[in-house]
């Protein structure tokens, strides 16, 4: 038994709003430079929906994730080894710009500018590319809301998966919310795919990062990540991804997407889990056990046995009490109620989604049911193929079963919560049906519902011993910027001198850095 | 001095210098800019068949410059190839390689120009002066190989080129061996010391980080915190 922490992250997609504030502070904290404009390590989908980049659950394109082979062994599904080392030159699974969206700005200038007049002046958008006018024809966030989504939404590969027939009319349809982020996997697949051996996982936490000083640019990592959460900065040529905000969380803090996500849907913690068990339950052959194998990975840490195991291999005190009162724990593996984003992918994400009971509700209704009588849900809960195959598509690799078990536990805890305040008493039928006590779904209910902030987020920090490894690294940061030749006019990176075509006719970040580089 | 001594004997020993501390220099002060800066993201179509044409045509090319130039002809004579075996050989292996790499290099060319509005934040100046370098180094290595070898008579250069490029390294560089070769392959040994030059402060480093412990390690990397965060200064480039 190798015991080892990982940071986790579950969503309660319910109370997703979809206002993207996640996305624009994430933003404004880690991509707002040059040769990210187009990149959202954090992003917000409308589903059903083909995402960000286009169709990116479409494996059979992208080749992304692992794969079993014809002898069940574990690969890449972009292929072997020394394969994939012949695909460097031209990667054919990479995603081009064109299936993000072209990033652009607007020519403020001409607000400024412009001659007193009868109409007010308006923005063009340009390119950030090329500097040209730019009709702006899709983006990160197109088919919010199901907007451009009559178009695209048939093309969702979930719905090719669930074999169903999308109904857009107002009445039939549904949606509902996807934030999107890296899950910091436990197998990680980008990390596999690196050739240079730039990307690693953090031993201390599980954070995946990328070594910006060894990466070469050889962006295998963006088309191993089934997810396609890692994603190139086409000015230094270099792959970035979500860093969980590890200088935050290394000082007991939530992520940034986790502090200023407005309905409080997300969860941080720590859990254990055994590394030795990681490859076995990756490779296990039916996909529909992926999610029951990657639960027998995590170690329970109010278990002696695992506690003093711990200690002993050196996990702080403190970590384990955190591993204790994870929410993580809790919603995954306690109550079972989250499950992660595309088992299938078998990556062992760690992060993972509570999948929203809205969309049933509002059958519920429609089909002349009491959405708040747990009788009628489960009805229902049955009776809709869809959104029941389609959720079971994202996060359970098409079982059915599990995902309605969980959608009914939800339902269990409304109308127990009900039956408690309002009528005093306990249907002990229903807590029979879902094979949970009174006293768990209670203590859902308040993980849920009430959600403080000192329950959604248990981050033990990071040792003050190894503080000064740590702040070496802060300072090895700094140096590097200071003094590596990555600046505007050197032979690194940043020495990108436009050549031809006008220059960008705005100020915006790549003006300010250049006078600042200079 | 002569111009000869100039050109095949002090200019070789500057662009030498020059390569080995500007690598030096780059790698331990700019490991954050040490990488191929790909563009594929940006535009790849122009790319698809391309880059694998003029990597693996290069590839080819280094190697036959690294027989034809560092083994002697003794050496491949006690092998068993005789002369005119050797020269067969390189001149259908050379013109394949060599037809492949620029043709592969012409259309990377012409991607820059066609897709220059995608392309142009991330086409700079010094890689404008390596496809310059390479286009001219290539075309005249080609003409070498064609007009000489295979139209002309054929030219035994590894009795001349190859013993002068020996002799640069044992710092005697015999310098009337290569002056009395043909003019094309004088041109082209010194455009290429130009290329060899220039080469550190481009993109081309990206050659040394060819990643072959790939084939070796294991799939997942962990790291104790602090570790190995530090620039990379003590590992060698091919590591
Ligand atoms: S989700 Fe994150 S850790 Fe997992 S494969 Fe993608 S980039 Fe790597
Ligand atoms: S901030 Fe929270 S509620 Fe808003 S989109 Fe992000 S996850 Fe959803």
């Amino acid at each position: 038994m190798r015991i080892k922490a990982q940071v986790g992250m579950v969503m309660n997609l319910d109370k997703c709003i979809g206002c993207h504030t996640c996305s624009v502070t994430c933003k404004q904290t880690w991509t707002n430079r040059d040769g990210v404009e187009y990149v959202w390590f954090n992003n917000v989908e409308t589903k059903p929906g083909i995402g960000y980049p286009l169709r990116w659950e479409d494996q059979a394109r992208w080749k992304g994730g692992w794969e079993l082979d014809r002898s069940g062994r574990l690969r890449l599904r972009s292929g072997r080894r020394a394969g994939r080392l012949t695909k460097i030159f031209a990667n054919p699974d990479l995603p081009s710009l064109d299936d993000y969206y072209e990033p652009v700005t607007y020519d403020y200038d001409a607000l400024l500018s412009a001659p007193l007049g009868r109409n007010g002046p308006s923005a063009q958008p340009v390119s950030v590319l090329t500097g040209q006018p730019t009709p702006i024809t899709w983006g990160p966030n197109w088919e919010d809301d199901l907007s451009g989504s009559p178009v695209t939404a048939p093309q969702d590969p979930n719905l090719e998966a669930a074999q169903h027939q999308l109904r857009l009319e107002l009445e039939h349809t549904f949606m509902f919310y996807l934030p999107r982020l890296c899950s910091h996997c436990l197998n990680p697949a980008c990390v596999s795919s690196c050739p240079s051996g730039a990307m690693y996982k953090r031993e201390q936490d599980g954070i995946v990062l990328v070594d910006q000083d060894r990466c070469r640019g050889w962006r295998m990592c963006v088309s191993g990540c089934p997810y396609k959460k890692v994603y190139v900065n086409h000015r230094t040529g270099k792959a970035e991804k979500c860093t969980f905000c590890f200088p935050r969380i290394e000082v007991g803090q939530p992520t940034v997407c986790s502090q200023t996500c407005v309905g409080r849907l997300r969860y941080l913690g720590i859990v254990l889990y055994d590394a030795d068990r990681v490859d076995a339950a990756c490779a296990v052959e039916d996909p529909q056990d992926l999610l029951a194998a990657q639960r027998e990975v995590f170690l329970d840490p109010s278990d002696p046995a695992v506690a003093a195991e711990a200690e002993a291999q050196g996990v702080p005190r403190d970590w384990l009490d955190a591993a204790r009162r994870s929410p993580i724990w809790s919603l995954a593996v306690k109550h079972q109620v989250a499950l992660p984003l595309h088992p299938e992918y078998r990556t062992l994400p760690m992060v993972w989604y509570i999948p929203p009971l809205s969309p049933v509700l509002d059958a519920t209704g429609s089909l002349g049911g009491d959405d708040a009588d747990a009788d009628d849900v489960f009805a229902a809960v049955h009776q809709l193929r869809i959104p029941l195959d389609y959720l079971a598509q994202l996060f359970t690799a098409g079982d059915r079963a599990r995902v309605a078990g969980v959608l009914m536990k939800l339902t269990a805890v409304r109308s127990h919560m009900r039956g408690l305040t309002a009528g005093g008493k306990v249907d002990t039928d229903l807590l029979d049906r879902v094979g949970a006590s009174g006293a768990e779904l209670e203590e859902l209910y308040r993980l849920l519902g009430i959600a403080k902030m000192a329950d959604r987020y248990v981050v033990p920090k990071a040792h003050e011993e190894d503080a000064a490894r740590l702040d070496s690294w802060a300072s090895t940061w700094a140096g590097a910027e200071g003094c590596a030749l990555d600046v505007p006019g050197g032979p690194g990176t940043g020495g990108a001198t436009v050549v031809s075509g006008p220059s960008i006719p705005v100020r915006g970040a790549a003006g300010a850095r250049r006078n600042g580089g200079e | 001095m002569s111009t000869s001594v100039l050109v095949f004997a002090v200019w070789p020993y500057i662009a030498l210098t020059v390569f080995v501390v500007g690598h030096v220099w780059r790698w331990r002060r700019d490991q954050a800019g040490w990488t191929s800066r790909t563009s594929q993201l940006l535009e790849p179509r122009g790319l698809r068949l391309a880059s694998p044409l003029f990597h693996f045509g290069a590839l080819a090319v280094v190697g036959g410059h690294a027989l034809g130039l560092v083994v002697p002809a003794r050496v491949t004579a006690a092998l068993g190839l005789t002369e005119h075996g050797y020269h067969v050989m390189a001149l259908v292996f050379g013109l394949v390689a060599g037809v492949a790499m620029a043709t592969g290099l012409v259309m990377l060319v012409i991607r820059r120009f066609r897709y220059s509005e995608r392309l142009r934040l991330v086409t700079t100046r010094l890689d404008w002066a390596v496809y310059g370098l390479l286009v001219m180094t290539a075309g005249i290595g080609l003409w070498a190989t064609f007009g000489e070898n295979l139209v002309g008579g054929g030219y035994d250069y590894r009795e001349t080129i190859s013993v002068w490029f020996r002799s640069l390294f044992v710092l005697s560089p015999d310098v009337d061996l290569m002056a009395a070769a043909p003019f094309v392959f004088r041109l082209h040994v010194a455009v290429a010391f130009g290329f060899v030059a220039l080469w550190p402060f481009t993109r081309l480093v990206h050659v040394w980080s060819v990643p072959l412990g790939y084939l070796v390690r294991p799939y997942v990397v962990y790291r104790q915190a602090g570790s190995g965060t530090r620039p990379a200064v003590t590992r060698t480039p091919w590591a």
